[in-house]
Parts: C-alpha cells; structure tokens; sequence
C-alpha cells in the first residue's frame, strides 16, 4: 500500500464533515444517516470489486485507474442522485401536502374562501397538528390536523424509502460497470467537472435572482403607481398608502427628495473624502518611503473595514452633537438632530480608504520617465505632482471616487442611524434628509405584507439603486481600464 | 564664472538675485506645503478612527462592570406548600426577600421608590433562584439564601458616577429617598460592583441591565456557520473552474463579468434578495439563522471567489508543469498540488470575507433578524437576532442604560473582527508562500 499524504487525508475529513453537516442541517438527521452508510458502502463494494477483479486477472495486468477511483466512482453515484432526490422531494414535500390538504377539506370550508383565509387555515391546521392548541379548534380542523400530521408522517418514511431506492439503484448500476478496463478517473472527474460548473453558476443565479426579485416587485408597484411619478414627483409619504382607501393617493409617491437627499449625503461624503484621500494618496506615492507607507497603508485601509453600524453609532453619540454645537451653538444656525452633515461626513470617513488607495495606485501608475522629464526641466515636487503627475493620473482617481460614490449610495447603516427619514427636499446640510437606503429599510423592517404599494415602493427603489450603481460601476471600472492601456 | 553667462542666447538665472531666491523659496515652499497637507490629512484620518475607538471604548466600558445587590432571602416555612413543595407560593416569597433590604419607613413590600432599586427583571431571577434550589433541595426551608441580583440602570449609573448626586432631585433619575436607601444598602455591603458576564450570557431584555448578548452571539454563530458552510466550498469550486478548467467562451466571460459585478452591488440589495426569494418564494422561515446566512454567503462569495483565483494564480506554472508532466490528470494536478499550495491564500481570504459578513448589518435587518427574542437559537432554523442587529436592536433603544450596552456590544463585535483579522494576517504571514 502507498502512503496516503496527510493533508489529503485531512482535506477530505474536512469536505466529508462538511457534506454530511450541510445534509444534517438541510435534510434531517436520518436521511443523513442513510446516504452517508450506503456511500460508505458504495465506496467499499467499488473497492473490493476492482480488488477481486484484479486478483482474478493475470498477473501482472492492472486496473486501468487507481484503486480509490473505483471505489470513489460508485460512491459518488450512490451518494450525489440520491442527495439532488431528496432535496427535491424536501422542497416539493410542503406545497404537495398543502394542496392534498386544501383539496380534502370539505368543499363548503374550501370552496369560497379567499387565498388568505386558506392560508390562514392551513397555518391553523399546521399549529394544531404541532399541538399548539389555542382555543377549542373546529371539528373539522382537527380532523384535518390528524391527517396532516399523517400525510407528513408518510411522507417522511417513503422519503427514507424512496432515496434508499434511488442510492441503491444508483450503487448497483455503477458497481456492475467496473471492470479493469473500466476507466474509473475519467468517471469521477467529470463528476467533478460538473460540479464546478454547477458551482460557477450559482453567481450567475444570483444575480438572476437579484434582478428578477426586484424587476417583479418593482414591476407590480408600477402597475400600482406610474413610473412617472415616482421618478418626476416631488413629494414623498409612502406611510400615509397603508389605508386602502388612500392607496397610490397623489403625489404620495414622488422619489425626488429621496433622490436629493441620498445624492446631497454622498455628496458630503466624497467631498469630505476628497479631501482627506486626495493629499493622503499624493503624500503616500510622493513623499512616504516604502516603511511609512508600509504603516499606513493599512491603517487607512481599516477605515473600511470598521462596520458601517459601528460608525453609524460614532455619527449619532459623537459627530452629530458636536456638529449641533459648532453650528448651531457657535454659528447659531438652525441644525437638526440628523443633519444631513453628520451623516455625510462619517460616510466620508468610511470612504477615505477607496479615494486614497485608488488615487494611489493611480498616481503610482504614471509612467516615471514623464515625472523625470518634469523634475528635468527645472519643475519642483510639488509642481510636478500638481501641474503633470495629477491631471495624467486623473481619469484613474476619476474612476476611484466614482467607485467611492457608488459605495456611498449603496451604504445602509450610518444613514439609517444618523440621517432622517422625512423626505424634504432641500440642499442645506444642516437640515435632515433622508436617502433611498433608508427609505428601503424603514418600509421593510417588521413583518411585511407584499400586498400594498408601500412594501412594493422599497422594490422601485432597490431597483433604481442596484441600476445606478451597477452603472457607475461599470463606467468606474471602465475609465480606470481605459486609463490603464493608456500607459501600458 | 560670470553671473551673465548666456546660453543659446537666453541669460542665465542670476541665482545670487534676492527676487530669484524669493521665487525659488516660493516654488519649493510649495513642496513643504504638499507635504504637509499630506502629512496633515494622514494625521486627520488616523486621528478620526482613533476618536472613533476612544469614542466608543470610553462609552462603552462601565458595561462590563454591573452593580449587584446581595439578598439574603429567608425561605420561611409559611410559603412553603409542605404536600407539594413545587405549588409553593413563590412570589411571596420572592416579595418578602426583597422587603428584607427595605429600611423601616418602607410602605410595605411593594414600596414604589424602594422597589425601583432593583432590576425590575430581578424579581423574576429571586423567584425563581429560590423555585429552583428549594426544590432541589428541600432542607433549604428555614434557611436563608444568598442571591445576588443586579440593581436597576440608573442606580448602576449612580454606583458609576454617571448620575451625579449634585443634580437637583427634580433633574435627577433618581430622587433623594432611593439615594437614601442605595446608600445604607452600601453601607450593610450589600451592594457590589461585579464583572458583567451577564453581558454575555444573558440573552436580549427589555431592561438593560439584564439584557446580554447569548442569544445574539449564537444567531451570528449560526448564520457565519451556513454562511461558511456554503460560500467556501462554492467559492473555490467557481474559483478552480474558472482559472483552470473553464474553457474561453462568452459563457465564462458572463460569469467573470457577473462575479466582479456583484463584488460591488450594495449588501442592502443582497437583503431585498433575500426577502423576496428566500422568505417570500421559498417559505423559509423569516429571522432565521439560516436565511441570513445564506444572504451572507451569497455576499461573501465573490470575496473568497477574488481571493481564491489570486492564491491560485500565484501558484508557479512550473509545479502544474511538473505534476502534468509525470502524468498526473489536470483534475489530480488541481487537488493533488495546486490548492493545497493555495489553501493558505484562500483561507486568509475567506477569514477576511467572513469578518465583512459577520459586520454586515442591512441585509439581516430586512430579513427581520431584528426582533425582541429573549431566547437562545436551537438550531438554525429558530427565530434569532445575530450580533449587528443586537447592537442596532439596542442602539434603537429609548432606555438610557442601553447607550453603554450598544458601545459594549460594538467592543465586543470589534473584538471578534480583531481576532479574525489578526488569524487571517497571522496565517498569511506564516503559510503563504513567495515563490
């Protein structure tokens, strides 16, 4: 026998402990149990197949493959089938059972109830059958409980049953296939083919899914409240729309102030950040040596590391009073509680690292000879970096600071904490507004009913924000490219 | 050398020229300035994150000390139901332990300001200490206990200095009377200032100082774990495809496109995600460890996918060169050679993308990991808050004592991300290899 490599043995211990969690975890403890012994068992009845076979073959001939790929092959037939089954049946069981049960209810309880009564019931059947009883149920309802939990019952025995079966079928048609010329590695690395591929789409799944949840939701509160005027009305109340009689009510709708106000905080922040970022970046490629930027570099980069709650809590106990006190007590200008200010200078902060790494590596990126030919011709540091080295490098700290602004709309937490959730319309920074961020949370948070404009206007709006910033991304990424070639 | 020496004609600078030297010192005063701006705006922004620091820790470290009274509680004979001891009548006796500490001008048991000194979560923890240990052991009858209970915030806060006493009574959370009572209870010893562990061990409160972060620290637990369980395996599996096996085509340039995207759509979309597929479309249950987890995967994923496709490239073609060439299948050369050669690099990049998962806040908030839950998660599937939410939970707090638990819950979130990021720099530093 040749010695197996530790790591191997450690790494394979590891992905085994971690399949058999997922499957605890997902599928129940039982059907972990089963899938689990009969891959084992797979496993050993590939290994003592090919050991047989290869006993009986003349000497000196070999299996085609290793060993271990034999015995790999049938388990992984015998373990992956069985699995996709049973998470099938898993999310299929639900719905089915709730159909057999509305459909055996009697017809006059079934018939003429609306969707949300059905539901109602159903979750009334479902707390009776789990024994939590509140009050004396109907009958009927109890009836049903019995069969509910009896149909469940079922189905969790023909589901051990039916992925027995399918491992099974599984591990005898793959363990009759081995023979010595079997090639039993190509086998098993396509399954592994397949997997990666199965694993490499699930980004493409999400943003699918991104995209068709929020284009969905967004599309029903359209239908509800015209594009038009949620992205031309100038007055925002999505609260006062619970009532059914003043749903979608006039002007209710309006997103500009929202639009406004996340633009007038981001805008606060990447000028704050500008400042800060722009002469950190110009210090850090110009004058710090390779120990100083060694240093603080990552300390500016923990600036956006720290999380977003945790400034939103620094922008509330801290920057906001203060802010209240130099404006509003030194100045005597009027400052609300949740000025847009405070909010947009903590965002600043939190944005410094994207400008000042950005604009680093850009400044960095231009070529040397044009900062010797300026220092060359008699033109001092600072002239060189100001008059050739900036405006060479500009497309590249433009796309920084565009990735910055497409960080600071998307950004939820400091807003939510610091900034207001009035929409008004206003470019005052000491006054409170409120962002789309901001909006999206307060509508949502709490149980949620997916029924009323209200709900639905955080999808218009989360819609309108992945667009804007995947745009801006996108345009970032591309300049900063652009500019790349440019010196390459 | 002549000071009027010409060069192609054009005079040479008269160097000695006290207006060429202003202009000079001017010129290259502009140098210092830069650098000084530099230096200045370095400075700001270091300084900003160490008041951000020195901020919260200075708010939030009396949390981690709590005020407790000690109760001797008499367990009379009276309360006790001698046929069944468990239908005793508890209450009482929990009342009568407290009346114990009152001095005599109380007005009986139930003394408004008195009672006030205590948490009033405490009475429940003097019930049902006395419940549990007399029912475990029933000689306790005629004994007395000693119960430690912590004292009600603004009492806390006077213990802490935080609520002066030279406020006026009217101005002040607590009036002259209970001050009164506070201090002959220090004076008796009774009352103690202890290592708040409750702050970890006790689960979510309606009073502050009895709320802690058990529950919150396991919901985070959970939803790190499934996050773990389903963004690591997925992210090397899309990170080996793409960088070894993909071939070039418009499928794999969609899939690049989609990762690099989605590494900067804002995590409150991530959550919109979630809402609306996994709670909405699938039916899973809505706080659950396990939604949020797998919103936190699907945010985290093209971190460790970025991550994993850097450490894999590092890995020289010469060692691919050399597996291949003794026969090794590209499938052996990947998990034989290539990724355990990475693994470092990809560890310390997924530490790093679950220490941005474990802070991330809005996503969980819109799958309504944001509720009041006073117990522990079982399991992944049962209601839970997860550590952010907590701190916003009680950041949304009207009560005044749970100022210092928000800045004490950020402590020890910013304790957990130190840690991580210290094992994630620690592992790079000792396992990577340069090649």
């Amino acid at each position: 026998m040749t010695r197996i490599p530790t790591t191997r043995i450690i790494v394979t211990a590891l992905l085994l402990t971690i399949g058999i969690f997922i499957a605890w975890s997902l599928l129940g403890p039982w059907p972990t149990v089963i899938l689990t012994l009969l891959s084992g068992l797979g496993w050993l009845i590939g290994l003592t197949r090919i050991r047989g076979a290869a006993q009986h073959a003349s000497t000196g001939a070999r299996p085609h493959s290793l060993m271990g790929y034999y015995a790999t092959y049938v388990a992984l037939w015998t373990g992956l089938p069985s699995f996709l089954f049973l998470l099938a049946w898993v999310f299929l069981q639900g719905p089915v059972i709730e159909q057999l049960l509305i459909a055996s209810l009697p017809a006059a309880s079934a018939g003429d109830l609306t969707p949300s009564q059905i539901s109602l019931l159903i979750s009334e059947i479902r707390n009776v059958a789990a024994g939590r009883i509140f009050s004396e149920p109907e009958p009927y309802v109890l009836e049903a409980a019995e069969r509910y939990g009896r149909w469940v019952a079922i189905s969790g025995q023909m589901k051990l049953a039916a992925i027995a079966a399918v491992a099974l079928l599984g591990l005898s048609l793959s363990a009759s296939r081995i023979t010595m010329a079997f090639r039993a590695r190509q086998g098993v690395e396509r399954i592994v083919n397949v997997l990666l591929l199965v694993s490499s789409t699930l980004a493409i799944l999400t943003t699918i899914g991104i995209v068709a949840s929020l284009a969905f939701e967004a599309f029903r509160f359209f239908e509800r409240v015209p594009v038009t005027e949620f992205l031309f009305g100038l007055s925002w109340e999505p609260q006062i729309a619970i009532r059914e009689d003043q749903v979608a009510s006039a002007g209710a709708f309006g997103a500009v102030p929202v639009f406004a106000g996340t633009i007038l905080i981001s805008g606060i922040a990447i000028l704050f950040a500008t400042l800060i970022g722009l002469p950190s970046a110009i210090y850090l490629s110009e004058f710090a040596g390779e120990r100083q930027r060694n240093i603080i570099k990552p300390i500016l980069e923990v600036l956006s590391g720290v999380p977003t709650i945790v400034y939103g809590f620094f922008a509330v106990l801290v920057i906001s009073p203060a802010i209240r006190t130099f404006f509003g007590g030194t100045l005597g200008l009027e400052t609300s509680p949740q000025s847009a200010l405070a909010a947009g200078l903590v965002m600043g902060v939190m944005i410094v690292p994207f400008v000042s790494s950005l604009s680093d590596d850009a400044i960095s990126a231009v070529p040397q000879a044009m900062r010797d030919g300026s220092i060359a011709l008699g033109a001092t540091r600072a002239e060189t970096m100001l008059q050739v080295l900036l405006p060479a490098a500009l497309p590249g700290i433009v796309g920084g600071m565009l990735l910055a602004v497409s960080r600071a709309i998307g950004e939820t937490m400091i807003v939510v904490m610091a900034a207001g959730i009035i929409a008004s319309l206003t470019i005052n920074p000491l006054d409170s507004v409120t962002t789309v961020t901001v909006q999206i949370v307060t509508l949502l948070i709490g149980d949620t009913e997916f029924d009323n404009p209200k709900t639905l206007s955080a999808f218009g709006l989360g819609l309108f924000l992945f667009i804007f910033t995947l745009g801006l991304n996108v345009i970032a990424l591309q300049i900063v490219q652009r500019y790349r070639e440019q010196y390459e | 050398m002549s000071s009027r020496e010409t060069l192609f004609g054009i005079p040479a600078p008269d160097w000695a020229d006290p207006a060429m030297q202003r202009r000079m010192r001017r010129r290259h005063g502009g140098t210092h300035r830069l650098r000084w701006l530099g230096i200045a705006a370095i400075t700001g922004a270091i300084g900003l994150l160490l008041l951000l620091l020195v901020s919260i820790f200075s708010i939030g470290y009396s949390a981690f000390t709590q005020t407790v009274v000690t109760i001797d509680a008499p367990v009379a004979a009276e309360f006790i139901d001698a046929d069944d001891i468990t239908e005793s009548n508890w209450n009482r006796m929990a009342r009568a332990a407290i009346a114990t500490l009152f001095p005599d001008d109380a007005a009986g048991v139930r003394d408004p300001d008195y009672r006030e000194v205590l948490s009033r979560g405490g009475y429940n923890v003097i019930r049902n200490t006395l419940r549990d240990r007399v029912i475990a052991n029933p000689e306790l009858v005629g004994e007395t206990l000693r119960i430690t209970v912590q004292t009600a915030d603004p009492f806390d806060q006077l213990a802490k200095g935080l609520v002066r006493r030279d406020t006026p009574e009217d101005r002040r959370r607590v009036n002259n009377r209970q001050i009164a009572f506070y201090d002959m209870l220090v004076e008796e010893g009774r009352i103690e200032r202890r290592l708040n562990f409750w702050l970890l061990t006790n689960t979510d409160n309606r009073f502050p100082e009895m709320a802690g972060l058990a529950g919150a620290l396991r919901g985070s637990a959970f939803a790190l774990m499934v996050c773990f369980l389903i963004s690591f395996p997925m992210g090397i599996a899309t990170a080996v495809y793409l960088e070894e096996f993909a071939p070039k085509n418009w499928a794999t340039d969609l899939i690049e496109v989609n990762i690099n995207n989605l590494a900067a759509v804002p995590s409150i979309v991530f959550g919109l995600l979630g809402l609306a597929v996994f709670l909405n479309f699938f039916g899973l249950p809505r706080s659950a460890p396990l939604v949020g987890g797998m919103v936190l995967a699907l945010m985290t994923l093209p971190t460790i996918i970025i991550a994993t496709r850097a450490a894999l490239k590092a890995v020289p073609p010469s060692i691919r060169e050399g597996a291949l060439g003794i026969g090794a299948s590209p499938v052996q050369v990947m998990t034989h050679h290539v990724l355990p050669l990475a693994m470092p690099g990809i560890l310390t990049g997924t530490i790093i993308g679950l220490a941005q998962a474990l802070g991330e806040t809005a996503p969980l908030l819109l799958i309504g990991m944001n509720t009041f839950i006073t117990d522990v998660p079982e399991d992944v599937f049962s209601k839970s808050t997860a550590l952010p939410t907590q701190i916003y939970i009680w950041f949304d707090s009207p009560e005044r004592g749970f100022v210092s638990r928000t800045a004490a819950a950020i402590m020890v979130l910013l304790g957990f991300l130190l840690f991580m990021n210290a094992a994630a720099i620690f592992l790079r530093a000792r396992l990577e290899r340069r090649w």
